[in-house]
């Protein structure tokens, strides 16, 4: 134990209103829902509030307003007059950016480092940019006089909620469409206080519904027949009910889905930066990232040398409450992520690979899992082939950059990969050769709203963020 | 589909020729060409044996096409799956170069479509076409692709890169622009393609075309028959990255291909119906197997 | 990064060989380096945990004056401050040392006796360095032999910059020779050494040749220290320790004027070097204001409420 121990540092709640119930978000005002359910603090697994759970006529209900707000007030304003709403709104997110963040942390359990210097500002910087599109959408490289869709489901999972819901509603507000949007089960609570910011913006009623619930509530809206685009992120295996759900129909699709990166370190690589990048890579926000480092690929004359260093930097991760400005890994999002979690991990143990945490204590009540490596893994591991969306890292060696190439590519998923090397023309030849949609070379898990972001493969199609990211949202 | 008693093409034609010191005008017996698959860039049979009777516009027996069957198409996967590493890394330049040669040897082969009764304006527009799509192959990654200006000390750059192996059903008419429509713009994206025709007499007449056109093997494969047989076997082979359902009128087999594809997260493209073959096809062809790759990396001293 | 280096004399017996060990080390990617910090940076540091902090950081200071203007007076001012820092509270702990001109040790070898506080002087032609040998070896005898116990030498930047490794390495062995039983801080100068990749091997290169300590900057030349640049440092003496068992201390120097600098210093020596270098022995700030804002800070804890400048002595 250091002799520098850090006291308590926690944020305080107090600048958080929470309201003991929540009822769904449509036509600009907060109404019943057919049923509830309750949401929880991950870190500690205390009731937060009481959620409405959007029934099929709840989504219904829904999706009319949105598609009135269309036709009557958003589809047809002047591109300068939504930009200016859109505008607004990234203000609003920036004023309130420390409600959310300790909102955000307090419902999924991600460190208050991450929402108050990641997500918060990202996804101001999200509105941002894409309220800058609204009047400029001929200049974007669709068309001369690019139209909007209409309305858009939009499902989001809960490892980004607040930045997910920018990702999506951003572009397609900029672009001229509305959207009803379901957040992730566990995470409503940011998408809600959304909301409220949406009515201090005065956006028009309809031009942003909320629908919460699971799953059912997100299959009423992806199948719903009024709606004319679907945004999904999340599982590969729900992408894939989705794709074949609306296969055959006009709704345009996007998908962003699972991944399995590989980050590739060269033994010429600046190692200490290196460390950094693998720690980022898998360790931020809990490993609950799609694009995520999960599979470390590195050269085997550095790989004792690399662990060695590796280790010693997990021994300063600090595990424990999400309010903590401290704390660097918080609480693992629910039981059910959790126990697939210690699922997987425990076939990474049965299938040979070697597995190592930090000493780390874990509180009582929440849901916890330490930081952890399991090394000795080959492309046959399990542990090396599924996403296992949590803190735990697969170390796999190789000794030739083709290797490497090989090994990378060796996936059903392509959406991102590292690459670790003070050698440019071996950057650029690798980047060339990965197939995944973001390559991070000498650095990892980096986003700006000006990047497009998405997959090869089975990590799902189209893009988010960028020019790229207002195609998805325009007819063309 | 029975052809009538023949009086085709190939026995007109007659020949005079001098025989023991007597001259006897007989009609020449014309050499026939076999109409057969084209994968890896050769001329298979298909395995399965089996062949199937093509007909000209007026019903007479002209051909017994080769009829793919599904390990043809796993065969074409294969194929298009080995050339996918080079083809999508020649260079840019390299690939508008070979495209226009494609151009120039159809040009050269004008007559030989004529004879199989594709109209003069369309080998023209197919021509045209090519050369079109050859021009496209170093302008592209600069109208979709380009710099990010991502807020910190990070260059940042966005670039098109093809989808893999696609594949396609062609439409049956026009039968040459349809082809050459549906096979350059995944060609030119540094895509391999797998087309499944059923106008086998002007799908292997080009198929012709693109192997004498420095077009590597299994860059694109030709896969005549029927596409309601083989094409959910390409619809649902995980090796396949995209599928063009541009040839696919009939809606229950498109919901099906379109399913099975979901499978594997294929790209699908559906155009929509009565598409002007002749009007400027855009970007959107191309754009439909690319896939946008951003690589990031730190700018320090 | 541990460097496996066997045995390191090799490392040092030709310029080429030097250059080749030297340019053989992991690069540094000034991007990643910058970020590392900043996030370390961030770190909230409070109550009990900031206590501990603050009377640490006092306890590593070496006051520093280097003046054309100082004077025997101003010197025996600043010793006194440096054995009592808060004279309205006895459980204040005295700085690490005191930081003087070679001509103004004698002065500060009277004002310290007894006091256990240490005495640095910085030799070797300050701050350019740019003098013969022979004199930057006389200053250092000089310094030593009217009482410095530690001396803080600088490196020929230009012959580092050129390239000149084994002549860099071969002077300071000679300052290390002249130093006797006083400890050798080798001032890199990093400000003018602009790259981090020149930061880590002139690290490595001062401690090859028996630097005890390694010192970030004059304070003459700005950029001064930096939580990067002392990133890249305490990087260095980790892994030179791992590779050598030989331990270095860090000293970043100049423009560290608050507490808050302060302890991101403390953290990131804790969570990069370890708790080991969390020792005025292992890590020293070369500074002067910071320690009336250490002083402030410190009041602010006992007692609750701000303090203000007029409440600390000025030396």
């Amino acid at each position: 134990m250091s002799r520098f121990e850090y006291a308590p540092a926690p944020e305080s709640r107090s600048i958080v209103k929470l309201q003991p119930s929540y009822g769904l978000f449509i036509n600009g005002e907060f109404v019943d829902g057919a049923g509830s359910f309750k949401t929880i603090s991950p870190a500690s697994e205390e009731v937060l509030a009481e959620i409405a759970e959007a029934s099929t006529a709840d989504v219904d209900r829904a999706v009319k307003a949105a598609r009135r707000a269309y036709e009557d007030v958003w589809g047809v304003m002047p591109g300068r007059e939504r930009a200016k709403y859109l505008f607004r709104i990234a203000r609003i997110i920036a004023e309130r950016s420390r409600e959310l963040a300790v909102l955000e942390s307090l419902n999924n359990g991600k460190p208050i480092k991450e929402s108050r210097d990641v997500d918060v500002p990202l996804a101001a910087a999200h509105f941002f940019y894409y309220a800058g599109w609204a009047d400029k959408l001929p200049y974007a490289g669709f068309g001369a006089d690019p139209r909007p869709l209409g309305v858009a489901g939009q499902v989001i999972p809960w490892n980004f909620p607040l930045l997910m819901l920018a990702w999506k509603i951003a572009p397609a507000l900029a672009a001229g469409n509305t959207v009803v949007l379901k957040p992730a089960e566990t995470t409503p609570l940011t998408a809600l206080l959304f909301a409220e910011i949406c009515q201090q913006a005065e956006l028009p009623p309809g031009v942003v519904n909320i629908v919460t619930g699971a799953g059912e509530t997100g299959a009423a809206l992806v199948n719903h027949p009024d709606v004319d685009k679907v945004a999904f992120t999340g599982s590969t295996e729900v992408g894939r009910i989705i794709a074949r759900a609306v296969a055959g129909t006009n709704k345009k699709v996007t998908l962003e889905l699972g991944g399995k990166a590989a980050n590739i370190v060269f033994d010429d690589a600046a190692i200490d930066q290196a460390v950094e990048g693998i720690v980022t890579g898998i360790f931020f926000n809990q490993g609950h990232v799609c694009c995520a480092g999960s599979r470390l690929l590195v050269q085997e004359s550095v790989a004792d040398q690399l662990l060695e260093s590796l280790k010693r930097r997990m021994a300063t991760l600090r595990v424990g409450d999400p309010l903590d400005k401290n704390t660097d890994v918080g609480a693992i999002n629910s039981a059910e992520q959790l126990s697939r979690i210690k699922a997987l991990a425990e076939i990474g143990s049965a299938e040979g690979a070697e597995r190592w945490s930090p000493a780390c204590e874990l509180p009582e009540r929440g849901f916890w899992f330490a930081p952890t490596i399991f090394t000795g893994v080959s492309q046959a591991h399990r542990i090396a082939r599924e996403e296992i969306f949590g803190p735990v890292l697969s170390v796999l060696t190789f000794r030739t950059p083709g290797e490497a190439v090989e090994k990378a590519n060796n996936t059903p998923y392509g959406l991102s990969a590292g690459v670790w090397s003070e050698k440019g023309s071996r950057i650029l030849a690798i980047a060339d050769q990965l197939r995944a949609g973001v390559v991070w070379a000498n650095t990892f898990n980096k986003f700006d709203p000006t990047s497009p972001f998405g997959g090869y493969k089975e990590s799902g199609y189209g893009r988010e963020g960028g020019r790229h990211g207002l195609e998805a949202y325009l007819a063309g | 589909m029975p052809a009538k008693k023949k009086e085709s093409a190939d026995s007109v034609a007659s020949a005079t020729r001098v025989t023991a010191g007597a001259t006897v005008t007989a009609p020449r017996l014309a050499v026939r060409k076999t109409y057969k698959l084209f994968i890896g860039g050769a001329f298979p049979r298909s395995e399965s044996g089996r062949t199937y009777v093509v007909a000209d516009s007026k019903g007479h027996f002209v051909a017994n096409a080769a009829q793919a069957s599904r390990k043809d198409a796993r065969d074409a996967v294969l194929a298009a799956r080995a050339a996918f590493g080079k083809w999508s890394g020649a260079t840019a330049y390299n690939k508008g170069q070979v495209i226009y040669r494609v151009a120039e040897m159809l040009e050269s082969r004008r007559d030989e479509f004529a004879a199989l009764e594709v109209p003069a304006s369309e080998v023209d527009e197919a021509i045209d076409r090519l050369v079109w799509y050859a021009g496209w192959t170093d302008k592209l990654a600069q109208v979709v692709g380009g710099a990010n200006p991502v807020a910190g000390p990070y260059f940042n750059i966005s670039s098109p890169e093809p989808s893999g192996v696609i594949a396609v059903v062609a439409p049956a008419t026009p039968t040459l622009l349809g082809l050459v429509s549906v096979i350059a713009p995944a060609m030119a994206t540094g895509n391999t393609v797998i087309v499944i025709t059923d106008a086998p007499r002007v799908a292997i007449t080009l198929a012709e075309v693109l192997a004498t056109s420095d077009v590597p093997g299994g860059v694109v494969n030709i896969l005549t028959g029927s596409a309601a047989e083989v094409a959910p076997w390409l619809a649902s082979h995980s090796d396949v990255n995209g599928l063009d359902l541009t040839g696919v009128a009939d809606a229950k087999l498109a919901l099906e291909l379109e399913q099975a594809a979901a499978e594997t997260l294929k790209r699908v493209r559906r155009p929509a119906a009565g598409l002007d073959w002749t009007a400027d096809p855009g970007l959107a062809p191309m754009t439909a197997y690319l896939e946008t790759k951003t690589v990031w990396h730190p700018k320090g001293m | 990064m541990t460097a496996t280096i066997s045995p390191l004399s090799e490392v040092t017996r030709s310029d080429a060989a030097l250059r080749t060990f030297l340019h053989g080390l992991p690069g540094v990617d000034r991007v990643g380096a910058d970020a590392r910090a900043a996030g370390l940076g961030t770190r909230s540091i409070k109550t009990t945990a900031k206590a501990w902090a603050i009377d640490l950081a006092i306890r590593m200071v070496d006051l520093t004056t280097l003046e054309g203007s100082d004077t025997p007076g101003k010197v025996r001012a600043l010793c006194a401050k440096a054995r009592q820092p808060d004279p309205g509270d006895p459980t204040c702990p005295p700085v690490a040392a005191i930081c003087v001109y070679p001509s103004m040790v004698p002065t500060a070898h009277e004002a310290l006796r007894g006091s256990g506080i240490h005495l640095a002087s910085v030799a070797t032609a300050f701050p350019s360095g740019q003098a013969p040998l022979k004199v930057k070896l006389d200053d250092t005898r000089a310094a030593v032999a009217a009482g410095a116990d530690e001396i803080d030498m600088v490196i020929s930047r230009g012959a580092f910059l050129s390239g000149r490794y084994l002549e860099v390495f071969e002077e300071i062995t000679a300052i290390k020779e002249a130093c006797g039983n006083a400890h050798l801080k080798v001032i890199l100068e990093t400000g003018e050494l602009v790259t981090y990749d020149n930061v880590r091997r002139a690290s490595w290169l001062a401690m090859l040749a028996g630097g005890d300590f390694i010192k970030t900057s004059t304070g003459k030349v700005a950029p001064a220290a930096t939580l990067p640049v002392t990133l890249i440092m305490l990087e260095a003496v980790r892994d030179f320790l791992d590779s050598t068992g030989r331990k270095v201390g860090v000293k970043p120097a100049g423009g560290i004027r608050t507490t808050k600098d302060a302890i991101k210093y403390l953290v990131m020596v804790n969570e990069i070097a370890g708790d080991g270098w969390l020792d005025p022995d292992w890590f020293r700030f070369g500074a002067s204001t910071l320690l009336n804002d250490l002083l402030m800070q410190r009041t602010k804890l006992a007692t609750g409420h701000y303090s203000g400048p007029d409440y600390f002595t000025l030396d």
